[in-house]
């Protein structure tokens, strides 16, 4: 190639600089228009269930009595999500940063990866043929032992296709994406902190409460927000293992829908005012875990400068 | 002081006093063994209680036994270390019980006839007659993989250019404005954007423009880009920043236009590292299932259109066959059809991951390091 066709001389290079600068714009203003057409066509199709008269609505109550079990639903499963995946996810973050052998850290961090990889729908199948049937048996302890606890409240489903069930595979799912970001923020800890501490005479324990969380706790929140907003939005899980219902107290009965399992399972037969019903549904679905994942990006972005989380 | 000269007159090291001897866990996990043995036959064995009552007997008696010789701050210690080990243990428990439930599951169904027949023509008898006279069961998943790949073709078409481009703006291009910022910031976003949102956005949109209820493999493929574009952008991203800005100004003092300079020397620097986000981003959307739901429908005979038709792919494959079965009343051949699917597109998945690594190692940039 010769020297002039690389510098490209002359107009043509400079045509050439002002031809790519606009496209690599346009590419970017393209992923925010693409993100605006989600939120302006979602609110399009949907626009005809709040126009309807509420006696159309499914349930005949209306949108906002249709849409408020499916959001209490949704966020149950996600809060039983939560609070299995955030002090294992944390754990996990710990053990490979902190506590395990430094050579087999990065081998072990590649191996909670792989829960990421494996696809939702698998999860959902490993739900409802392994997890729920070995599940049965506890379920039917917590109705006799704990019954009066209304969460606990029985008779058990015989074939633990329940609440609980799906919020136990969703924290599956949510792990690795907790994990890998914490265990991120953990490595950063200065290493001084962690030495002063040690000198000090801490024990490996009061050394990470003193010096590792104190400066992981802005990262640590966040991830668990982007967990939360993985939960949220899980649909297979939770359409192959719930067996679904109305709103309902106990966690081990079947009962209890998630706005994503709900549009999973009606979507193909939905026609008219029912297909409206569920893109307004998938709407608030947006909106959401927009919202917190919006939260949970501004905390990210806030401690920038001593948080690596992105 | 008088305790001081009282130590040093015992006999033994100070640094060993109050100190276990480093084999105690074994001791304490020997012990917990029998223990928890011993409980969970007194209420019928089973190897979750046995299990159960191990873990929490070790941790216990460890916390205990540390209190009394060491106190209490090794006794907190001790629980700490214990209790992130099991996390560890815990977190590793799903995975294996996956990876075997597909595997002995998905290993009886896998044949050549599996992978290069389709469902087509299988009705409910046929399965009852399968399990009726115990002979192999028909049918496979080749619309499904052909499904798979095609729509995972296209929306890498779709996602790669512009994500990379989006890329190189916001690296080369932007100067921290608010553009930039915006993009940055509504990338992320886009990252936590629930995969059946996708869907139904592009469900809405081909819906709005050729009528309700199109769906061919190409409006899967734009909701699999919308799913896809935001993981390019942040892996080409990050390599396009660790591109050494000395290259860059090399090219600029030999008066290389700054275009191609990003075409020559800056994307062939990082292109290993952009190979392997992309492959990363491919392995992410190919298990994808509720988008493909509400997007592609489903059928059960090969279509190798993306733009006219119903399509098939292996996650929608999977989930009919598990929820509503070929034959309603024998539903094994289904069940063994639906893992031997899943069992294939876990491995898709991971040898998309496995290539990802591979790619970023041997392609990686030689350095003078």
């Amino acid at each position: 190639m010769s020297s002039k066709s690389i510098t490209g001389e002359g107009g043509a290079g400079r045509a050439g600089d002002k031809i790519f600068s606009g496209i690599t714009v346009t590419a970017g203003c393209l992923i925010l228009f693409v993100l605006f057409c989600v939120a302006v066509f979602l609110m399009w199709q949907a626009l005809p269930t709040f126009m309807a008269d509420p006696a159309d609505i499914s349930g005949g109550g209306g949108f906002g009595r249709y849409i408020l079990p499916l959001v209490i639903g949704t966020v149950i499963a996600a809060l039983i999500a939560l609070l299995i995946a955030t002090p294992v996810g944390i754990g996990v973050a710990l053990f490979i940063s902190h506590y395990a052998p430094r050579r087999l850290a990065q081998g072990l961090g590649y191996l909670v990866d792989l829960l990421a990889a494996i696809p939702s729908v698998v999860y959902g199948a490993w739900g409802m043929t392994v997890l729920a049937p070995a599940l049965v048996g506890p379920y039917n302890w917590l109705a006799e032992n704990a019954g009066w606890i209304p969460i606990f409240a029985g008779p058990a489903s015989q074939t633990g296709k329940t609440m609980l069930t799906a919020g136990i595979v969703l924290s599956v799912m949510v792990l690795p994406i907790i994990t890998s970001l914490t265990r991120e923020i953990f490595l950063q800890t200065p290493k001084l902190h962690e030495e002063a501490a040690l000198a000090m005479g801490a024990t490996r324990w009061e050394m990470i409460r003193m010096a590792v969380f104190p400066f992981a706790r802005p990262g640590v929140i966040s991830a668990v927000m982007l967990g939360l907003g993985r939960a949220l939005g899980e649909t297979m899980a939770v359409a192959l293992v719930l067996s679904s219902g109305g709103l309902i107290a106990s966690l081990i009965r079947p009962g209890n829908q998630t706005i994503a399992a709900e549009i999973a399972l009606n979507f193909p037969e939905a026609f008219g005012l029912r297909l409206s019903e569920l893109i307004a549904a998938g709407l608030v679905l947006f909106l959401i875990t927009l919202a917190v994942n919006v939260v949970a990006r501004w905390i990210i972005s806030r401690h920038k400068e001593f948080s690596g989380a992105n | 002081m008088l305790d001081t000269t009282s130590a040093l007159s015992r006999p033994g090291s100070l640094l060993t006093k109050n100190r276990l001897p480093r084999y105690t866990p074994w001791i304490v996990l020997a012990a917990a063994l029998i223990l928890g043995a011993a409980l969970s036959a007194l209420i019928g064995f089973s190897v979750t209680s046995f299990a159960i009552f191990t873990a929490v007997l070790f941790v216990l008696g460890g916390t205990v036994v540390t209190w009394i010789v060491e106190g209490r701050r090794h006794a907190v210690d001790r629980l700490a270390t214990n209790l992130v080990c099991g996390a560890f243990l815990l977190a590793l428990l799903p995975l294996v019980s996956v990876i075997f439930t597909v595997l002995v599951r998905g290993l009886p169904g896998l044949s050549p006839d599996f992978l290069l027949t389709s469902m087509g023509g299988m009705t409910g008898a046929v399965d009852n007659a399968t399990t009726d006279n115990g002979t192999a069961v028909l049918g496979g998943a080749y619309h499904g993989i052909v499904g798979t790949l095609l729509i995972t073709f296209w929306a890498t078409v779709i996602s790669v250019p512009v994500g990379l481009l989006a890329a190189v703006y916001l690296v080369e291009y932007s100067r921290g404005g608010t553009l930039s910022r915006a993009i940055t910031f509504f990338v992320d976003v886009m990252t936590g954007i629930p995969s059946i949102v996708a869907g139904l956005f592009a469900a809405a949109f081909f819906g709005l423009v050729f009528g309700p209820g199109t769906r061919t493999g190409f409006v899967a493929a734009v909701a699999l880009s919308v799913l896809m574009i935001p993981v390019v952008v942040r892996s080409t991203e990050e390599m396009l920043k660790i591109v050494p800005n000395e290259l860059r100004e090399a090219s600029y003092a030999l008066g290389v236009r700054k275009w191609r300079t990003i075409l020559k020397v800056v994307v062939p620097t990082a292109i290993s590292g952009i190979a392997s986000g992309v492959t990363l981003a491919i392995a992410r959307v190919i298990g994808e299932t509720a988008p493909l739901l509400v997007t592609a429908g489903f059928v059960n005979t090969i279509n190798f259109n993306a733009f006219a038709g119903w399509m098939s792919t292996l996650p929608t494959f999977i989930y009919r066959q598990l929820m509503s079965p070929t034959s309603p009343t024998n539903t094994d051949p289904s069940t063994q059809r639906a893992w031997a699917a899943a069992l294939i597109l876990i491995v898709m998945v991971m040898l998309l991951n496995l290539g990802a690594r591979l790619i970023a190692r041997i392609f990686a940039p030689r350095t003078s390091r």
